[in-house]
């Protein structure tokens, strides 16, 4: 059976009719749905265990720890960091992003360089532009070319002795281009550069092993990985975090206080100012187990076939433009297109008519669509409980819009 | 009500106010923050009138649509008049079921226009 039929079930929402059709659910990258295992761990959690972590001497308060810090060993295992230390909780991707930003832009000299991409959504791309304007330093972005890829030789030119950090996306969230990860942290780390990696797009679809690639700090979200939202993961290797300040103050952060100063906490509860997102914590670590149980190569294989089918499907629709990668090895579960003389807004309100969803729009990465040419896209996602069905349903529809406005 | 009523396919398909106009006196364009899309509007103003208008932009059919009536609207009519019109005016001759999310596609027209006869600066 289809890995979409089998999970199917696990996902209540799945049943829902949307104006009239069986909801067919194509944006997983904006946010996934929940299986039932996440939904019952988390109510679970709080009808049985509920009281705050890490300085309760109570029972619930002992379990509620237990059951926070057993969610970092999960991800940890998840996602190949060498040690618990290395994994910090957030509250989703963004925060990740600009915890890293803050942190390393307050060491920022004038005339530092920080690299990112065109292909950046806002989230890592803002950050660094407050970071390099705070201290004087410059930022720049490697080109997209071929409307899919990262040009590397223009990579290797823009760094220098003084970049300090390189930011980039695994998987980009309109192309689904699959960056080269482990090829770019060896250049940056060459350069004496840190890596920094938006594993949103990645994390959810593809086995990650953040060691294996090697990158410094690697963050990604709870909500697009079948998990709740409010929670999110920052991955720093051991050194590159024990070097970075805190970005925030607050409870749990510290080991002792005085008026005028603090000792900090050790790894990883350093960047965890502040009752943490216990309940998210507990659902996310279900979602991971979910994953786990399906396999991510085999979760991997499945979206990679129904990409190639979005693909084959649509390219033949007279009037469907498609950006990003043809070959759906090199590219995530998403799907980016355009139908002709249909605003992306109209043609997803219009799929919506029909219980489609598709997200629509600059997708947060405006560089990117000026660098496309155009002002936004349609865009599919995928994710395990999608099926060949729901892409033949798509094209479809698709095929029929364009005479409908 | 239908999501797109005849009267926003018609002025989509058919605007009778798209273009731009020989030495405006006014000119003001703005983006819709949901959606990233971009009206201009561009005004010929004399004796406290709005004498002629055209808007140009890539847009969705609703904010192009709204954009069209407005002007059919809003021509020659006192510049005080115009700065009044509110969304509502808009959307009872778009005569469709405008969702809450798509309101903004409506009210970024009434927006550029009246930003161009207030004088305000295109952002950059």
């Amino acid at each position: 059976m289809n890995m979409g039929e089998l999970t199917r079930p696990d996902f209540p929402i799945l049943r829902r009719v949307v104006n009239g059709h069986a909801l067919v659910f194509l944006d997983s990258a904006a946010s996934s749905q929940k299986p039932t295992a996440v939904l019952e761990a988390m109510a679970r959690y709080y009808e049985q265990s509920h009281a705050n972590v890490h300085r309760s001497i109570h029972t619930l308060g002992e379990e509620a720890t237990e059951q926070y810090e057993g969610a970092r060993d999960a991800v940890r295992a998840f996602i190949g960091a060498a040690a618990r230390e290395e994994v910090v909780f957030t509250r989703g991707t963004t925060e990740g992003l600009n915890l890293v930003a803050q942190a390393i832009g307050r060491t920022l000299q004038p005339g530092d360089e920080i690299i990112v991409s065109e292909m950046e959504h806002h989230s890592n791309l803002i950050p660094w532009q407050m970071a390099c304007r705070d201290r004087g330093a410059r930022l720049s972005a490697v080109p997209v070319v071929d409307g899919a890829y990262l040009d590397l030789a223009a990579f290797d030119r823009l760094l220098s002795p003084r970049t300090r950090v390189v930011a980039f996306g695994h998987v980009s969230n309109v192309l689904g281009t699959i960056n080269p990860v482990a090829e770019m942290t060896r250049r940056a780390h060459a350069a004496g550069a840190l890596v920094v990696v938006d594993g949103a797009q990645a994390v959810p679809h593809l086995p990650v092993d953040v060691s294996a690639l090697g990158v410094d700090f690697y963050a990604f979200s709870g909500h697009k990985m079948l998990g709740p939202t409010g929670i999110g993961v920052l991955y720093g290797r051991r050194q590159a975090l024990e070097a970075l300040e805190p970005a925030w103050g607050g409870g749990e952060m510290i080991k002792e206080v005085w008026i005028d100063h603090a000792q900090w906490n050790d790894l990883p509860w350093r960047f965890e100012p502040g009752t943490p997102p216990i309940a998210p914590a507990v659902g996310l670590r279900a979602a991971v187990e979910y994953l786990d149980k399906l396999g991510m190569a085999r979760v991997a294989a499945h979206e990679q076939a129904l990409t190639a089918r979005c693909l084959d499907a649509l390219t033949p629709i007279p009037g469907v433009s498609i950006y990003g990668p043809r070959n759906p090895e090199l590219k995530g579960a998403v799907v980016a297109f355009n139908v002709e003389g249909i605003h992306p807004h109209d043609g997803a309100a219009l799929l919506d008519q029909r219980g489609i969803a598709v997200r629509a729009g600059h997708h947060c990465a405006q560089p990117l669509m000026r660098r496309l040419g155009i002002p936004g896209t349609l865009r599919a996602s995928f994710s395990v409980y999608n099926t060949p069905g729901d892409i033949d349903q798509l094209a479809d529809a698709v095929g029929r819009i364009r005479g409908e406005l | 009500m239908a999501l797109y009523s005849d009267v926003i396919r018609e002025r989509f398909r058919r605007p009778r106010f798209r273009g731009r106009l020989e030495a405006p006196d006014a000119v003001f364009e703005d983006v819709n923050p949901l959606c990233g899309d971009r009206i201009r509007i561009e005004c010929r103003v004399g004796d406290g009138r709005l004498l002629d208008a055209r808007f140009t932009g890539d847009s969705c059919a609703i904010a192009a649509a709204a954009a069209d009536l407005l002007i059919e609207q809003a021509r020659g009519r006192p510049v005080e008049e115009v700065q009044r019109l509110g969304v509502p005016d808009l959307l009872e001759r778009l005569a469709a079921d405008i969702r809450p999310s798509r309101m903004k596609c409506v009210a970024l027209p009434l927006g550029v226009l009246q930003g161009a006869l207030d004088g305000k600066e295109v952002a950059r």
